[in-house]
């Protein structure tokens, strides 16, 4: 059954092993530590945010002299949206899972290009340092920072003094730069190195879900760069690409962002709605419900994704028409969105489901991104966004299909998979702790921020009336409990690693339909050196018991 | 090449094929906007129409770009006329540095929905100017309202547009 049984042992010592890596399960973990440091960074400024939010006025946000510093306000609020959308998400679903797993699940030895693997990764740690480094930058108003939004948009993001977004453009550069290399590596990966008889249809979830996010990946961030360059040079080489005195238009950087920008959304919840899958079906001992209309709902996300970026500008001012397109079509997106979510609800029906931790935080996944789904369809409306355009409303809705939806994909995946990486298992009773504790923080921290965005408290502000205090201060509790949860994630994770149990099963929760269960745990460090048969990876494994 | 080669080879073409694609969104953006008014930009055309005899408001705006030592105003704020009707308008130019300034201006309407029912036969935005130091001159833009507008679904009510210009300078030509 398993043609790599014999365990070879790393032989490099530590700095070959992790500096020197062409190894996609060692470049996969590196992704994945890396950016779990960044995400802590990045939640530490949500706590140091709603701190501030806690109570009317501003008590945290201030210089020496007790003066209110509003651009630090600005430039923290700007520094976590830029972190955890290119640094953390993307790195942690694409480049850790994607590059870990993909290659395992279509039984592949390794990636198309190891050592342009290695350029990815390392890629995305100079983009890390120069995106922090910007944050640290003397910027506007004798802060440090940028205080553009991590939309950059023109003319503040062109106006603005220091270097700091200079910094940070060039970090979405190289950033970008590395996540076009890691999806080039995926594609070719996928078309030439599925194992014999695999056809694409036959391909697990998981991977069409990184294979649809690293097309997406490679059409819509060649559109950022060329954003961020029109902007690098309209700071420091006199062009106008967005300045009207010079006959520019800075509406059209908003296009230009958006056609990137939502496919962007996209690239963040697809790897985690195909984990979710795979959780799915194991905990439920099924196989997924509808797998072909699965594999095209996340083909015709990716593909609507890149038509209906105007409805981040409704307020732009486009005719009723053109607003009515981009509202229906934003509506369409539902639908496929729909398949995904009754498709999961299909597979649980009569399954004979097991709630370990993973199958938690994959419920979770279903349950919060649709929540953040339906205030995504109120939001698609045009009228409705008037109302709530910029409000907290919004702030509401993007978390929970981020932040709540992308990261709860991230924690399903880390504890179905953590076994298998490391060769240890948790402890299922913490592992339940800190999904309970996730789970009721985010959702006291996000959704009185509905309320807060219905009764019209716009986002990005420092200070609101009191008329706001009582959801924020919910809010901030909520934010604080979420804060503890994740510093007892780290907590397992380490006692896991040192002290965890050894795991020896290599198919440990006892239902496996892809290659990476046929390996033993962790996975040798060269696996399928024999490509796997038909017969290998088209069965459905149960323990030797039931089979 | 092997099969992997090629494979990589083709799809960063798509990357080339999506970088070329955002360049060229510059003036195909700039193109689109003048043809269908997209983001209140005015439209250029070389004959007048048939005046009706609804009234219609015009309101007139000026900015002036970065550390330029210009005085930029409307001569009138507002300007009567009717749908269809020619109008001329003036834009006065003042010049208080102590050197000669050519400038250009962009230009836009509001509603931004508007732009393709505001036509300009002539303008001096079409053009740049000289200003010699010290000097004020007058530029002209001569505009009517497309009668069309009475026929469109949201904006058949709408009665008055602004004008708004942008003064910046140019480069002098080099001869």
């Amino acid at each position: 059954m398993n043609k790599t049984s014999e365990i070879q042992e790393h032989k490099d010592g530590f700095f070959t092993r992790w500096f020197m890596s062409t190894n996609h399960k060692d470049i996969g973990i590196l992704y994945l530590f890396t950016a779990a440091i960044v995400g802590f960074i990045s939640i530490a400024m949500t706590i140091y945010i709603r701190l501030e939010l806690m109570d009317p006025g501003v008590q945290y946000f201030v210089d020496d002299n007790g003066n209110v510093n509003g651009s630090l306000y600005n430039s923290v609020v700007t520094s976590h949206g830029v972190l955890m959308m290119f640094f953390v998400v993307i790195p942690a679903l694409f480049g850790g899972f994607g590059n870990y797993f993909l290659p395992l699940q279509i039984g592949a030895p390794d990636m198309a290009f190891p050592r342009l693997n290695n350029l990815s990764y390392w890629l995305y740690v100079a983009g890390v340092s120069l995106a922090l480094a910007a944050f640290l930058t003397p910027g506007n108003a004798g802060t440090t920072g940028y205080g553009t939004g991590w939309v950059f948009y023109p003319p503040l993001s062109v106006t603005e003094q220091g270097a700091a977004v200079d910094f940070a453009l060039f970090s979405l550069h190289v950033s970008g730069a590395s996540s076009i290399l890691g999806a080039l590596n995926i594609i070719t990966t996928f078309f030439n190195m599925r194992a014999p008889g695999m056809t694409l249809f036959k391909a697990p979830l998981f991977v069409w879900s990184i294979v649809v996010t690293a097309f997406l990946l490679l059409l819509s961030l060649p559109v950022l760069a060329g954003a961020i360059t029109m902007l690098i040079t309209d700071r420091n080489f006199a062009t106008s690409f967005f300045d009207p005195s010079g006959g520019g238009d800075p509406l059209l950087y908003q296009h230009i962002f958006w056609f990137f920008g939502h496919p962007e959304v996209y690239i963040i919840i697809l790897p985690a709605m195909g984990i979710v899958s795979h959780v799915i079906s194991t905990f439920s001992r099924k196989p997924i419900f509808g797998y072909l209309p699965m594999v095209w709902a996340m083909i015709s996300i990716g593909a609507l994704g890149f038509v209906v970026w105007a409805h981040h500008m409704y307020t732009s001012g486009m005719t009723l028409t053109q607003q009515s397109y981009f509202m229906l079509a934003t509506m369409v997106i539902a639908v496929p969105t729909g398949i995904k979510i009754f498709s999961w609800i299909a597979t649980m029906w009569g399954g004979s489901i097991v709630f370990k931790t993973p199958m938690l935080f994959a419920i979770g996944f279903i349950f919060l991104f649709t929540l953040g789904g339906v205030t995504g369809i109120v939001l698609s409306q045009a009228a409705v966004d008037r109302a709530y355009h910029d409000t907290y409303y919004v702030v509401a809705h993007f978390h929970y299909v981020m932040s709540l939806g992308a990261v709860f994909g991230i924690f399903a995946g880390i504890y179905y998979w953590f076994g298998k990486m490391s060769g240890k298992q948790y402890s299922e009773f913490w592992g339940k702790v800190h999904f309970w504790t996730f789970f009721i923080g985010t959702n006291i921290t996000f959704f009185p921020q509905h309320f807060l965005g219905r009764q019209g408290m716009p986002r990005r502000y420092i200070d609101y009336p009191e008329a706001f205090a009582l959801w924020n201060s919910v809010s901030s509790y909520g934010a604080f409990l979420s804060f503890a949860s994740f510093l007892l994630f780290i907590g397992i994770v380490f006692y896991t690693l040192l002290f965890g149990k050894k795991i020896e099963d290599p198919n440990y929760w006892g239902y496996a339909d892809t290659l990476e269960w046929t390996l033993s745990n962790p996975p040798p460090v060269h696996c399928f050196d024999t490509l796997p048969t038909k017969e290998e990876w088209d069965i459905v494994r149960l323990p030797s018991d039931e089979q | 090449m092997s099969n992997k080669k090629k494979t990589v080879l083709y799809f960063f073409l798509v990357f080339f094929f999506m970088v070329g694609f955002t360049f060229a969104a510059v003036p195909l953006y700039d193109w689109f906007c003048r043809t269908t008014g997209f983001g209140g930009t005015p439209i250029q055309r070389d004959y007048t129409v048939e005046s009706t005899n609804i009234p219609f408001t015009v309101r007139f705006d000026s900015n002036i770009g970065k550390e330029l030592e210009l005085s930029f105003l409307p001569s009138q704020r507002t300007q009567n006329l009717n749908i269809g009707q020619d109008g001329l308008a003036f834009y006065r130019v003042t010049n208080n540095s102590d050197r000669d300034i050519v400038t250009t201006s962009s230009f836009n309407v509001a509603p931004l929905e508007l732009g393709g029912y505001f036509v300009k036969v002539e303008c001096f935005c079409f053009v740049e100017q000289l200003v010699k130091a010290g000097e004020t001159i007058e530029m002209p833009v001569s505009y009517y309202i497309d009668p069309e507008i009475l026929n469109d679904s949201d904006y058949s009510k709408a009665r008055n547009i602004t004008l708004s210009y942008t003064m910046y300078e140019v480069e002098p030509p080099s001869d």
